[in-house]
């Protein structure tokens, strides 16, 4: 069953606050996705964690209602983003 | 543990490297699993693997196992690596390679 691109950034904000979100729709038929999450929570873990957090964010939809979820996930650069 | 449970503990532990999959090295499934398969072929490493389309119960176990919700998933040496995502990123940095050339 699709999902919107909408719902997944709510759902993904909702257990990361502070994360910045990006998604694209790769096949525009609501079902493969793509996501960029940034979030200083991520700081530490390791990959598994950190895409286990955002499969957690979704509650069991990723492999399931949402069939496929491509991840990439970092810690946003605060040398970057500093002033 | 389920009859399930321990017959992919005994995988996992009897093979150094061990692709669970959709389909075959050969004809894969899913481009997820096409993609492991890829870089693992680029690596020229040896590994073995296991189609989850054959078995529902691996298929489902495979999930509990390793708390991940989403197929392949790659192990080395008894331990979970993780998905085609992060066996890209590993890829990409030079990590897979070290891992699997640690094996060898």
């Amino acid at each position: 069953m699709p999902m919107a691109a909408s719902e997944i950034e709510r759902l993904i904000k909702l257990s990361l606050p502070d994360a910045e979100v990006s998604i694209r729709d790769l096949r525009g038929d609501g079902d493969h996705y793509a996501a960029g999450v940034l979030s200083k929570s991520f700081e530490g873990l390791s990959r598994i964690k950190l895409h286990q957090a955002v499969y957690a964010a979704l509650g069991g939809r990723v492999g399931g209602e949402l069939h496929a979820l491509q991840l990439e996930t970092a810690v946003p650069n605060t040398e970057i983003n500093s002033e | 543990m389920s009859d399930a449970q321990n017959r992919i503990a005994d995988i996992v532990k009897k093979n150094d490297v061990v692709l669970f999959m959709k389909g075959t090295a050969l004809f894969p499934q899913c481009g997820f699993s096409s993609r492991a398969i890829a870089i693992l072929d680029r690596l020229g490493a040896s590994y073995e693997t296991v189609d989850v389309l054959q078995d529902s119960e691996v298929r489902q176990g495979i999930k509990e196992y390793s708390d991940w919700p989403t197929i392949p998933q790659l192990y080395v040496k008894g331990e979970f690596v993780g998905g085609s995502d992060i066996m890209m990123e590993m890829f990409e940095s030079g990590e897979l390679q070290q891992l699997l050339a640690a094996d060898a």
